[in-house]
């Protein structure tokens, strides 16, 4: 045995100390350099006006990377040619709009000029609606069950939300290796006797597998949100109902949809934006085919303004106007959905 | 503490001190960038090269950046508009890439070398109505044609077709073939324009009207068109290729030939070297000649050129560079390792050794050789055309539509006519 006192020996605690000091020591430093200007500026300006110097750097951030970026892009949507510094792009007022909303009916994108648009539209559309429907729907399923006192809940917890962290490119790499013609799944098939089914190649399939990979991938950051919402849920409603045998349907109809309905909305509203601005996944998954049936809007744009021979940035411009205002909509919404959360 | 503090500060002062004074003179050296894509192995004989070329001029050092081939074709163009790209490339779209292109006459040792060399090839570099820059040279010259799974015809049974066999003979007998043989692509094409136009030209289009404007959409076209979409309706072609993807979208079937799931596979000299690698000794495999039709037998040229381009700092370097690797001992070194057809007038006359070929990649070489002796003037001025490739885009991305079943075949190649007069109009808003 030592004789030597254990106050002597190096705790883990002090050394963790010791990193925690050297760490801040930059920022302690930086403070003490930043106060005496600091201190001249609210005497300058007063103590009310200092709150927008605080918020200056985060403005100056969000116009820089938001706001000019907003702007150009409508100054190139009322442009024409392909050169690429709007000043030296001819001025063509709103001739890009014009075009693109040239159709004989706004059903039928075939009637339309700019028909890969509207075909982009019709596709993005339909994408959305049923992406959303079905995200919701399995996003709350899982929600319920992972509330509920199972064995593994942290395990299962972790394990639908693993997707969400992945890149959209890789997660559309696996279910191409998986739904290829000599992927995973056919190997399945065939092994159980049945046919090669050729997934890309029949635009129903297609548009299938877009919408279940895109709820495979997103699922669990939905299913979060569900979760939480089912947990500020107070446990006493659920006392009361359990005291008066009140059937679970009831119960699920009655106490959890109806508290839980603000944040499904914002579930919903958060889906849509994130549905209409849909690319990567399906571009790498599907490359917008067969034919266009899973061409959508965003790939249409980059595909317009990049991936064309002319690249018509005058154009996709404009179509990214057209979405945007869609998107600011959908934004609006989600606000008034939060709104009425807080409420 | 206070005794580390001295010893703290006289190490970086020293390193400080070693740091700027004891650079080597590399302000001396200027540094050009090239941006490449490679098919094979051409960029490492490019890199091999580039690495002589230093040691013989200490003063010049050449980055090789090797990028994907879409990135040549989508961010380049947009690099370069912004004045950010690279000193020289390696680009396929020589037309769409010559308003960018640096005539390099004024700091070139022998201008008249490259005239004479590669004299008609410097037409497709040229911006429109330039008919005396010098932007680049051909790194290689392409011919299409199709590579056919030998072993595949020999399992089968079926004798394949001659040497001046139509395309309605060869897709009869790949059918045959890979019912036999139970192979999903009886034949693939490139989901390219520049592969449909070996068969357009063979159906006898003429792509340009009385005026010399792009016509695109005429008889020789529609045989070609109603072709490849019979052939997507009766099992010779595949859907995944043509119509599993939209737009533009190049799609290859090198990975399903080595596969050997293709029985005949239309696309050019350039994968010669990337087959002898891959499908080894797999099976048997050769090019043939271009099938024929009506409008006779020619195959599309086309290639990669090697271009400088204005927004350089450096022109005088980078005309160094480019005298080196166009002269004839470095290019016939570059083309022989490359398992390519050279586009050199005086390489090609004096004709190159493949020491490095399997016989398959030798014979395929020679093939290809003939091909490129036998292309029409009309396929070379349509390669050279310098809206050629809006043509291209415009063919895959509606005839694409017509093959998956989305619209009618009139109706595909009514919007070809549309796409290509919209898209050149938009081109030359000024």
């Amino acid at each position: 045995m030592s004789d030597a006192p254990t106050a002597a020996r190096p705790q883990p605690g002090m050394a963790a100390g010791a990193l925690a000091r050297v760490a801040v020591l930059p920022v302690g430093l930086a403070l003490r350099v930043l106060d005496p200007p600091m201190r001249w500026l609210q005497r300058a300006i007063g103590v009310r006006r200092m709150a927008y110097v605080f918020l200056l750097p985060n403005f100056a951030f969000f116009g820089l990377f938001v706001f000019l970026p907003i702007g150009i892009n409508i100054v190139f949507s009322v442009t024409g040619g392909t050169a690429l510094f709007p000043s030296e792009r001819p001025y063509v007022g709103a001739e890009q709009f014009a075009y693109l909303f040239d159709c004989g009916s706004y059903l039928d994108p075939s009637s339309c000029r700019e028909d890969h648009f509207w075909r982009g539209v019709a596709n993005t559309t339909k994408f959305v609606v049923f992406q959303v429907t079905a995200m919701v729907l399995f996003s709350l399923i899982t929600a319920l069950v992972l509330n509920m006192k199972i064995r593994g809940r942290g395990f299962f917890r972790a394990v639908y939300f693993f997707p969400v962290l992945l890149s959209p490119v890789v997660v559309a790499l696996i279910w191409k290796w998986i739904l290829q013609r000599d992927g995973l799944l056919n190997a399945a098939i065939t092994t159980l006797g049945g046919q090669k089914i050729l997934f890309f190649v029949d635009p129903g399939w297609a548009m299938f597998w877009a919408v279940f990979v895109s709820v495979w991938a997103h699922m669990g950051f939905y299913t979060l949100i569900l979760l939480a919402g089912l947990q500020a849920i107070p446990a006493d409603l659920y006392e009361a109902a359990e005291m008066d045998a009140t059937p679970r349907w009831r119960v699920l109809t009655r106490i959890t949809l109806p508290l839980l309905w603000p944040n499904m909305i914002v579930v919903i509203v958060l889906a849509l934006i994130k549905g209409a601005q849909t690319f990567d996944e399906v571009f790498v998954l599907t490359g917008g085919g067969p034919g266009t049936a899973t061409l959508m809007v965003v790939q249409y744009i980059y595909e317009t303004g990049f991936a064309s021979q002319v690249q018509n940035f005058g154009l996709a411009a404009a179509a990214s106007v057209v979405l945007g205002l869609v998107l600011f909509v959908l934004t609006l919404l989600q606000f008034a959905a939060a709104r009425r959360k807080e409420i | 503490m206070r005794a580390v503090t001295p010893v703290i500060t006289s190490l970086t002062l020293s390193l400080l001190c070693a740091t700027v004074l004891g650079r080597p003179a590399a302000a001396e050296t200027t540094t050009l960038r090239m941006a490449w894509y490679s098919d094979g192995n051409e960029g490492e004989v490019m890199a091999d090269l580039l690495k002589r070329f230093h040691e013989q001029n200490k003063d010049i050092e050449v980055v090789l950046d090797q990028v994907p081939y879409k990135a040549v074709n989508e961010n380049l163009p947009v690099q370069l508009a912004s004045g950010q790209g690279p000193d020289i490339a390696r680009v396929v779209d020589m037309g769409g890439l010559s308003r960018f292109a640096l005539d390099m006459r004024p700091f070139l040792k022998d201008p008249g070398y490259w005239e004479t060399n590669f004299g008609p090839f410097l037409e497709w570099m040229r911006p429109a109505g330039d008919t005396q820059a010098i932007p680049g040279f051909m790194t290689q010259l392409t011919v299409t044609g199709p590579f056919v799974n030998k072993t595949l015809f020999e399992q089968a049974g079926v004798a394949m077709p001659g040497g001046k066999s139509t395309w309605e003979d060869w897709a009869k007998a790949v059918k045959e073939v890979a019912g036999k043989v139970q192979a999903p692509f009886p034949l693939a094409v490139d989901r390219s324009g520049h592969r449909f136009y070996a068969l357009a030209m063979s159906q006898g289009t003429k792509v340009f009207g009385a005026n010399g404007e792009p016509d695109v959409v005429d008889d020789g076209f529609k045989r070609a068109a109603q072709l490849v979409y019979d052939w997507h309706k009766s099992g010779v072609m595949s859907k995944e290729l043509w119509g599993s993807v939209s737009g533009t979208a190049y799609r290859g079937a090198n990975d399903e030939f080595k596969n050997a799931q293709v029985v005949m596979y239309l696309s050019g000299s350039w994968q010669i070297a990337q087959f002898a690698k891959t499908v080894d000794n797999a099976f048997d495999w050769v090019a043939v000649p271009n099938p024929c039709g009506p409008g006779g037998c020619s195959s599309m040229p086309g290639g990669a050129a090697l271009m400088a381009f204005k927004t350089t700092q450096h022109p005088k370097e980078v005309a160094r560079v480019m005298d080196y690797l166009a002269s004839e001992p470095v290019l016939a070194e570059f083309c022989a390792r490359s398992l390519f057809v050279p586009g050199h007038l005086g390489l090609t006359k004096k004709g190159i050794d493949y020491p490095t070929a399997s016989p398959e990649a030798a014979a395929a070489l020679k093939i290809f050789t003939a091909s490129a002796g036998q292309v029409s003037p009309l396929a070379y001025r349509t390669q050279g055309y310098v809206n050629s490739r809006i043509i291209f885009n415009a063919v895959i991305s509606r005839l694409g539509q017509a093959v998956s079943g989305e619209t009618t075949l009139e109706d595909a190649e009514k919007r070809i006519t549309a796409d290509v007069a919209q898209q050149i109009a938009e081109r030359n808003k000024k």
